[in-house]
């Protein structure tokens, strides 16, 4: 699955840590989802979408492997 | 979540500690302290069951804490090092029972080997999603 975390956690001047704080993971797990090496929960992903206002399907988005 | 874990971690480590020492007192002390009275060994090997008990939930209770991707790490895990200890545990076992090996196949040579195991396998697979 790609996505565009690393995108808007940039543009909101977030560091790995402060997002993963808010969204209430590890650090570990924001980095591995930016590096699209894991794909995260719907929770998640829910809650990420809420944090920058996008709906889900503008932040990640699914390609068939 | 951080203040959380460590409080979780902590928790665990007293657990496995006591478990450990309980162990150790319900192994040697029937020997070297209370000469095999039978109450006294009966009851060391209580408490060490209750010390294991406990130990096991604080360790669940560490579990539910992990976020999603320390789930799937640690699962990953578990489910191969359960499969290995299955597979090498009737292997040495059977090495055994063929006399194909001339010790006894001891049961702390599976837990080591269960305790190594499960460390590389977390490791290895914390690396994958670095």
């Amino acid at each position: 699955m790609k996505n565009k975390l690393k995108v808007l956690r940039a543009e909101h001047n977030y560091t790995q840590e402060d997002l993963a704080d808010i969204i209430g993971v590890s650090r570990q797990t924001i980095n591995a989802i930016e590096k699209e090496k894991f794909d995260p929960s719907l929770p998640t992903a829910f809650r990420i979408s809420k944090l920058f206002k996008l709906p889900i399907e503008t932040i990640f988005s699914f390609e068939e492997n | 979540m951080i203040k959380e874990r460590k409080k979780n971690l902590y928790n665990l480590a007293i657990w496995t500690w006591s478990w450990v020492a309980t162990l150790a007192i319900a192994t040697f002390g029937s020997k070297y302290i209370w000469d095999d009275h039978r109450v006294l060994t009966a009851l060391a090997v209580s408490v060490n069951f209750v010390h294991g008990i406990l130990m096991i939930i604080a360790n669940r209770k560490m579990f539910n804490n992990f976020d999603e991707l320390e789930r799937k790490i640690h699962l990953e895990s578990l489910a191969l090092t359960l499969g290995l200890a299955v597979v090498v545990g009737l292997s040495y076992s059977l090495l055994e029972v063929t006399n194909l090996i001339a010790n006894d196949a001891e049961i702390s040579n599976l837990v080591i080997f269960i305790g190594l195991t499960y460390l590389i396998l977390v490791t290895i697979n914390t690396r994958r999603y670095r």
